[in-house]
């Protein structure tokens, strides 16, 4: 029995086709060695120290501080190398599959960052590196595919349903079924099936574990709020996990309401489903999921290309309905606005996804003294769709 | 839509149909795929009618499903086509009527779908409707329990699937546990046409026969009525062609349908 769950209450599983089952285990028994193993983790956490920048810094934002009339602190994820949280995951697969004997990797990709960070990794590790991306989210971050192509990772388009996330995650799950003996899959956020929801908490829970201990540090005291944007749910995963255990410290998950929960248009199962609302299985693990009365898996939207996607990770559905984390979500047009203000008024601009979390905090300023928010990467990736859309 | 005078269990028809393409001097039993609601519904009914007029021992009977991660582009897109030619499971059930008197029906579903309708109440409704067994390509045997258990209280076969990465001891507990037959996926790999397959199959086949209690089919990447001929000549009981067919119910009418399925069926003489 190793120590990476395979259920978060009810949810999670390994719903995959009998090829992938025996590389599950194998992956499952490589984490929980390389977990234990003092090479490993020395080798990865002087790559996070010296090639990503970590740790990065957690900043008290004066200025939305005082528009909202308590501390916020932003954890700098968009500081990291590759400008998300995105390349902890990237870099600790990456050496997971090296240590594996793996030669080739396989990713999927929304909004171009994990992409980008996994490309990263191969480049620097020397493995081969083949990303799926839909063709919509192509056009959308059309320099992310630049930046992956220049890493010398082989960028193939997905054209089928809506052409984003969700079709390339599937494209690149039956790439590893046909090369699942020498490709090693890096999953992006913490969904598909297990050991991948835990294996990506624990690489990510690297940004929750600085951020404690700075905020401490920096003002004496654990925060009210942590505040995080939700897709999959990988930097929320990562920033939650160690605060669940402090009592008086509130986690508030953000997804997209894209236009509107009511018209269907968005990319929020955690919010629409409510608490032990309906569950379903996608991409290998059962959670809350947006799927149609017979069982179709309906197509996500958000102006955000790495929030736009029908699932969230399963151990996110179950901090829902434990009640220990809240699940909220934030409109297109919130996202958009807190965009353009917090560039304004901190001079750092923000991705679309990081934005969520802030339109949340900008609504929401009563009831706490102090917020931690997950900035979870930058929005230079975003400028051309949100100043199209800001109409600029 | 019902089937109410077959009586017999699923697993037992399906035995039956092995049986009787043996006593028929098949080599194999032939089982050919075909995607419920493809090109339409009222298509789909008559390819299935061509597929038995064809010599089909069993149908396998795909309901399709947005996102199937073990079919390739081709099974891919007859499941969007299917649905946005608007197949409900309702009408899905209706191609299986169709035929489920004359040969078994094996349907072949995702599981989201199936958990979406609640577990009881789709098994309740292939009984209903005369389907004999159920193939759930991602449901693996770890998370197979409240399938097995609804399948075992209807006499529905629930036919697992084994491939070529399955380790012994694996291959072991799910050939022991299976129903109905055993589906041997030939190559590492999703569904689709290939010319040819990237392993050793008569061994696969040889230790996957090793330790069965019930017939082994082997699928995925059968293309040709030669391939047909050399699965069975490599030790398949059952030989199941899928993209083969869906792209031909996407060229072809029934009529040029149940010519390619006798071709098949002729190879397998």
């Amino acid at each position: 029995m190793s120590g990476v769950p395979h259920r978060f209450g009810p949810y999670g599983g390994q719903y995959v086709p009998e090829t992938l089952m025996p590389a599950l285990a194998e992956l499952e028994q490589a984490w929980v060695e390389a977990a234990a193993d003092a090479q490993y983790r020395h080798r990865l956490d002087t790559l996070l120290n010296t090639y990503v920048g970590r740790p990065s810094p957690l900043y008290r934002a004066e200025r939305l501080s005082a528009r909202v009339g308590h501390d916020v602190y932003l954890k700098r994820e968009d500081l990291n190398h590759t400008g998300a949280h995105k390349i902890n995951n990237a870099l600790g697969q990456a050496l997971l599959a090296q240590r594996m004997g793996k030669t080739r990797i396989i990713a999927e990709t929304g909004a171009g960052q994990h992409g980008v960070a996994t490309a990263t990794a191969c480049a620097l590790l020397a493995l081969e590196c083949v990303v799926y991306m839909g063709t919509e989210d192509m056009r959308r971050q059309r320099p992310n595919v630049q930046r992956m192509e220049l890493l010398g990772a082989r960028v193939v388009g997905v054209d089928a349903g809506a052409r984003t996330l969700k079709e390339a995650v599937s494209a690149a799950i039956r790439d590893w079924v046909t090369n699942v003996r020498d490709s090693h899959y890096i999953i992006g956020s913490c969904v598909g099936p297990a050991p991948y929801p835990a294996l990506v908490r624990d690489l990510q829970r690297v940004i929750g574990d600085e951020a404690r201990a700075q905020v401490l540090a920096a003002a004496g005291r654990l925060p009210d709020r942590v505040i995080a944007c939700v897709g999959g749910g990988s930097n929320a995963i990562g920033t939650f996990t160690p605060f669940t255990d402090d009592a008086g410290v509130a986690l508030v998950g953000v997804e997209a309401a894209g236009e509107g929960i009511e018209t269907g248009h968005h990319g929020a199962p955690l919010t629409a489903g409510g608490v032990g609302g309906p569950a379903g299985v996608l991409h290998g693990s059962l959670s809350a999921i947006m799927q149609s009365e017979d069982g179709q898996i309906l197509e996500a939207h958000s102006i955000s290309a790495g929030l736009d996607y029908p699932g969230a990770g399963p151990e996110h559905a179950w901090l829902r309905d434990s009640g220990r984390a809240e699940y909220v979500a934030v409109s297109d047009v919130d996202a958009l606005a807190a965009f353009a203000e917090v560039t304004r008024l901190e001079g750092i601009i923000p991705a679309l996804e990081s934005a969520h979390a802030l339109a949340w905090t900008l609504a929401h300023p009563e009831g706490s003294g102090l917020d931690l928010i997950c900035l979870s990467g930058r929005g230079d990736k975003d400028l051309a769709e949100a100043l199209e859309k800001l109409g600029r | 839509m019902t089937a109410a005078h077959v009586t017999a269990p699923g697993t037992e028809r399906i035995a039956e149909a092995f049986a009787r393409a043996h006593a028929d001097g098949r080599r194999a039993a032939l089982m050919p795929y075909m995607m419920a609601g493809y090109p339409d519904v009222e298509r789909s009914r008559e390819i299935a009618a061509a597929y038995v007029d064809g010599g089909a021992d069993l149908i396998e009977l795909g309901i399709p499903f947005s996102d199937p991660l073990a079919d390739g582009p081709v099974i891919h897109a007859a499941a969007v086509a299917a649905l946005e030619a608007g197949a409900t499971l309702h009408e899905c059930l209706t191609v299986a009527a169709a035929v489920a008197e004359r040969v078994p029906v094996i349907l072949m579903s995702y599981i989201n779908p199936i958990l979406a309708r609640g577990v009881e109440r789709f098994c309740d409704e292939l009984v209903a409707t005369g389907v004999c067994g159920l193939i759930v390509p991602d449901l693996p045997r770890e998370e197979s329990g409240l399938v097995t258990a609804a399948c075992a209280a209807r006499g529905l076969a629930l036919v697992p699937l084994v491939a070529p990465t399955t380790p012994p001891d694996r291959m072991t507990e799910i050939v022991a546990a299976a129903t109905g037959f055993i589906y041997t996926v030939a190559v590492t790999g999703t569904t689709g046409e290939r010319t040819g397959s990237d392993g050793d199959v008569p061994a696969l086949l040889a230790r996957v026969r090793g330790d069965a209690r019930v017939p082994v089919a082997l699928g995925f990447g059968i293309s040709t009525p030669e391939q047909a001929s050399a699965a069975a000549a490599a030790g398949a009981e059952g030989v199941i062609v899928g993209s083969r067919f869906v792209r031909a119910a996407g060229e072809a009418d029934a009529v040029a349908i149940g010519e390619l399925v006798r071709a098949f069926a002729t190879a397998l003489r």
